[in-house]
């Protein structure tokens, strides 16, 4: 079928197929090669979402948080993440007890954080829910590095953290996430590393 | 604060009845929607649904050959495909790779040995290091435009001590040899950034200044399209003052092709 193979691999001392071997090939084939274009599958990578829930703040107690996340998935274990997170802070102890004295504005008490996250899938599987409905579900571990402003100051911040992903549909999913960022405070005088305790409830989308 | 905890409650309840709230219809969504999707047969003895995309997940159903399936879409590197009794699960992109086309060809996927450029062109990835004493975080986009050069644009932001600073950054990337597990690359650019004073007593006004850098710079590839990837760079800061300023940059971080 292929006389370029056959020429390689024959060896040169056979000679008993030479008539019919290097006469040209009987049939010439009429195949019209068609141009095959790839067939579109859509990618369904990201993961798009938001988050409700509580960030504690050290001397400045906890406060309602409000987050945008998007999600890649890069493997089937593995995910890269960006959140963008907005809070207040409340008032210190020491604002309370000193009566009239603030140690910010208001303007200042507005936090601002963002993380670069990697996720983990620790856990995959399923959860049943009544006798009816089961849903995949996944626990995960996240660890991540990035930056929470606040009193007109930056602090590098490194995130680290877990949650749960249940898929109500195919497209859909509820999280839970339970986060803590660390990072040095030098607002009340002297520095401090703290660790900040975030817990949110959240959906996203598949797309 | 009540409120919206009682809001995002009800959004959570809510919002599965409407996803299952679907009309009903007699024909198989398969008939339905032949023609929207891509369609293959098993050529395999058998193929093996998942109930979730990945290894962990348990299998449900095996489908024979000669069977047809559709292909919905795909995560990672798992298919999402419905039979011809629309069961609906997620097979494995090894075994998917063995369907067959309509016109008797295999279903043509990317090569793994190597990284496919017409597949995953982009590249993103996210760093944390040193820039010139501080903590450094950085998010960069990058576009192969061949498979030794990259056009890359990043944004990093610095937590010094005495000042912060953002910079948007233009460059590119030079790897001799990309075929390698850990593989060097060169890379230069140039960029703008904008310095944010920490002094609390008077505000200075921000400074906004022209920079270039050059640098070298390791990936080393994890996975078919997953990378570590760390780097060195030389930043030179052009002020407007008599002198202009030098900048060292040290980052690590992880990246991934889509």
């Amino acid at each position: 079928m292929w006389p370029f193979h056959r020429k390689s691999h024959r060896p040169p001392q056979t000679v008993e197929a030479t008539d019919t071997d290097t006469s040209a090939p009987v049939v010439e084939p009429q195949v019209v090669r068609r141009k095959v274009k790839t067939p579109k599958i859509r990618n369904s990578n990201f993961e798009v979402g938001g988050d409700l829930g509580v960030l504690s703040v050290e001397d400045f107690g906890a406060n309602g948080l409000a987050n945008a996340r998007v999600i890649y998935h890069i493997t089937e274990d593995i995910f890269a993440e960006g959140v963008y997170g907005e809070s207040r802070l409340g008032l210190t102890s020491y604002e309370r007890l000193s009566g009239g004295s603030r140690l910010l504005t208001d303007a200042q008490r507005r936090l601002r954080y963002y993380t670069l996250d990697l996720g983990y899938d620790l856990f995959p599987g399923e959860t049943y829910v009544g006798k009816r409905h089961t849903y995949n579900s996944a626990l995960y571990v996240i660890a991540g590095v990035g930056a929470t402003r606040f009193g007109s100051a930056s602090h590098f911040t490194v995130t680290v953290g877990g949650g749960y992903r249940m898929l109500l549909t195919d497209w859909m999913a509820a999280h839970v996430d339970v986060r803590g960022h660390v990072f040095d405070n030098s607002l009340l005088g002297t520095t401090r590393t703290s660790n900040n305790l975030e817990g949110t409830l959240g959906i996203t989308v598949f797309f | 604060m009540r409120k919206l905890l009682k809001l995002a409650i009800a959004v959570l309840l809510f919002l599965p009845l409407l996803a299952h709230a679907a009309a009903p219809d007699d024909r198989r969504r398969f008939d339905q929607d032949s023609g929207k999707y891509v369609q293959v047969s098993v050529a395999d003895p058998y193929l093996e649904l998942h109930i979730g995309p990945g290894r962990r997940y348990p299998v449900f159903h095996v489908i024979a050959r000669g069977e047809t399936i559709q292909i919905l879409y795909r995560r990672t590197d798992w298919f999402r495909v419905r039979d011809e009794h629309d069961r609906v699960g997620w097979a494995r992109r090894i075994d998917m790779q063995e369907t067959l086309l309509a016109t008797g060809e295999k279903l043509p996927l990317e090569r793994l040995d190597h990284r496919d450029l017409d597949s995953y062109p982009w590249e993103a990835g996210g760093q944390t290091g040193n820039f010139g004493g501080g903590n450094v975080n950085a998010v960069y986009l990058s576009y192969a435009l061949n498979p030794n050069l990259s056009a890359e644009i990043a944004g990093e932001h610095t937590i010094g001590h005495n000042s912060d600073s953002e910079m948007f950054l233009f460059g590119l990337a030079h790897a001799p040899r990309p075929d390698w597990r850990v593989s060097p690359f060169v890379d230069l650019g140039t960029g703008v950034i904008r310095v944010y004073p920490k002094t609390t007593i008077v505000a200075p006004p921000q400074k906004r200044e022209v920079l270039g850098y050059y640098g070298v710079g390791v990936k080393w590839y994890l996975t078919q399209r997953f990378l570590f990837r760390a780097d060195y760079r030389a930043y030179r800061i052009l002020t407007n003052r008599d002198q202009n300023e030098d900048r060292n940059e040290w980052k690590a971080g992880f990246a991934f092709f889509f």
